[in-house]
């Protein structure tokens, strides 16, 4: 009961997004700002962790293949290339978004909430749903594939990288996997996916924070639900859009 | 002219406003009076539509709030100006910036126009310069009168304060009373004070409502409040800090003789057969 009470609320959220703005500019002022806190602020750590991830990634596919002398070399690079792209990029990419801009979405409109800042906007005759989370939103719809773009390509030069300190294959046989059997399909899905998971990450992590009732407590155990709830729901719509678009 | 009808409010079996209505006059300063957890914040927060009352009507000027559509209430919200108790400022914004955004949001003037309309209204509570800073970097009180400003800046025609006083120093309590009751006047506002601070009401109560456990139970003015014969009203009045600071006051008019008169009569005894009457020593 208490889970459908929770989802009629969220689909009430979604539905008063769609409202015509008091005045576009506001929003695409606050839309800008958002994607300049999702993009730069999570910059840095996508690249760190996108160029370990292949890196560690080519280092153990080739401890795993190489035994077998039947597997050529060139297979290394066509596999970092596909997992990177088809899975690490965007659900690893977006696990961690969904601990560094979920987090902090939730927790800056929890502390609006508490903060009576949100009572303020609603007084003054402003949309508070569409105006505050609308631009969360959509500035992570936009945002994030770019950012999971970049780790995949990260992913792969970390597995480059790697692949020549370590020696398992030359640079040009890596290169020659890279290019062997590409399909522009898998990077369709990875910006499908990327898409899918943003949304679900700005809105329940919005969701979580604008509902909150209480205080510092409940609003750090709001921060956590929407980083948990966010990453359960990320993984699950990761299987059911590998399921649809794969089979 | 805002008026309240028979207004009702529970939260699971508790109910919190047992049928509340009163009339509220333009141009006057209009204070509903009560104790912590007598209804008075849900009252407020029933008639600007941040709850909404179980049954009862809000009427801004003949117009019931909870019976129009949306766009309607949009329309009224932009004649309201509410003053939270905690100023209720945008942190990641200016002073500037927060009196700027009801602008930003609901005018097509000109920045420079905007601009000048924030200055003005922060000149008008006596804020001037001070457009930079952040919430962080300003006092409680100035938190106060910049939440005036920007309740203001829209031409209100109607103005809620909740708790203006809390938290503030006697002085500058009194300065935000004084500003309110300015203001309302200068711009003939409909304005709603939610306050428990007796300081306020002698000081700018042109009426007063009290309200007891859900219920109105006196209304009235400064000049009354003090004859009433309600029980319950004599009882938050004697509870409050009012009466030590009119006893304050007095002593003062009196001069350190009776401050000092008044300080032997509560010395506690420190020898009690020293202080003892002669008849029972013997």
């Amino acid at each position: 009961m208490h889970f459908f009470a929770h989802f009629g609320q969220y689909l009430l959220m979604i539905r008063a997004l769609f409202v015509k703005p008091e005045q576009f500019r506001m929003y695409w002022r606050e839309t800008l700002r958002q994607m300049e806190d999702i993009g730069v602020g999570s910059f840095l750590i996508i690249t760190v962790v996108s160029l370990f991830i292949g890196a560690v990634t080519a280092v153990q596919t080739a401890y795993q293949i190489f035994g077998n002398s039947l597997v050529p070399g060139y297979y290394l690079g066509w596999i970092v290339r596909d997992t990177t792209i088809l899975e690490l990029a965007p659900t690893f990419s977006c696990l961690i978004l969904a601990g560094k801009a979920g987090s902090n979405m939730s927790s800056e409109l929890g502390n609006m909430r508490i903060s009576e800042q949100i009572d303020a906007l609603t007084i003054m005759g402003i949309s508070t749903e569409a105006y505050l989370i609308g631009p969360r939103i959509l500035a992570a719809i936009i945002v994030i594939p770019m950012l999971v773009a970049v780790a995949a390509m990260l992913s792969i030069v970390g597995g480059y990288v790697s692949t020549m300190v370590s020696g398992y294959v030359t640079g040009g046989e890596f290169v020659h996997g890279l290019l062997t059997s590409f399909k522009g399909f898998n990077v369709q899905l990875m910006i499908i996916k990327a898409m899918v998971f943003a949304f679900l990450i700005a809105s329940v992590s919005s969701y979580q924070g604008f509902y909150v009732r209480g205080g510092s407590v409940e609003l750090g155990q709001a921060s956590t639900r929407a980083v948990v709830y966010s990453c359960i729901l990320i993984l699950l719509s990761d299987y059911v859009i590998a399921v649809i678009a794969l089979n | 002219m805002i008026q309240i009808r028979d207004i009702r409010k529970s939260f699971g079996n508790q109910e919190v406003l047992k049928g509340v209505s009163a009339d509220f006059e333009s141009g006057k300063t209009s204070l509903i009076m009560g104790a912590s957890g007598s209804g008075k914040t849900v009252l407020i927060k029933c008639m600007v539509g941040l709850l909404k009352p179980d049954s009862g009507q809000v009427l801004y000027n003949n117009r019931d709030f909870f019976s129009l559509n949306g766009a309607e209430q949009k329309k009224i919200r932009t004649e309201i100006g509410f003053l939270f108790q905690g100023a209720a400022l945008f942190n990641s914004l200016s002073v500037e910036q927060n009196v700027l955004l009801p602008l930003d949001m609901f005018t097509n003037w000109t920045r420079a126009e905007k601009l000048a309309r924030v200055n003005e209204v922060l000149e008008r509570v006596g804020l001037e310069g001070v457009n930079p800073k952040f919430p962080s970097e300003i006092s409680g009180g100035m938190a106060k009168r910049v939440g005036i400003a920007r309740a203001i800046v829209q031409h209100p025609r109607y103005l809620f304060c909740d708790e203006p006083n809390s938290g503030l120093d006697p002085g500058t309590a009194g300065r935000i009373d004084e500003l309110i009751q300015e203001l309302t006047r200068e711009f003939n506002i409909t304005t709603v004070i939610n306050t428990h601070d007796m300081n306020s009401v002698m000081e700018i109560g042109e009426s007063v409502f009290f309200l007891y456990k859900g219920e109105k139970r006196w209304v009235g003015n400064k000049d009354e409040i003090l004859g009433s014969k309600d029980e319950a009203l004599d009882k938050f009045i004697f509870a409050s800090d009012f009466l030590q600071d009119a006893k304050h006051a007095m002593l003062k008019q009196g001069g350190r003789d009776a401050i000092r008169r008044e300080m032997a009569r509560n010395v506690p005894v420190a020898n009690p057969e020293a202080a003892a009457p002669e008849s029972s020593k013997s």
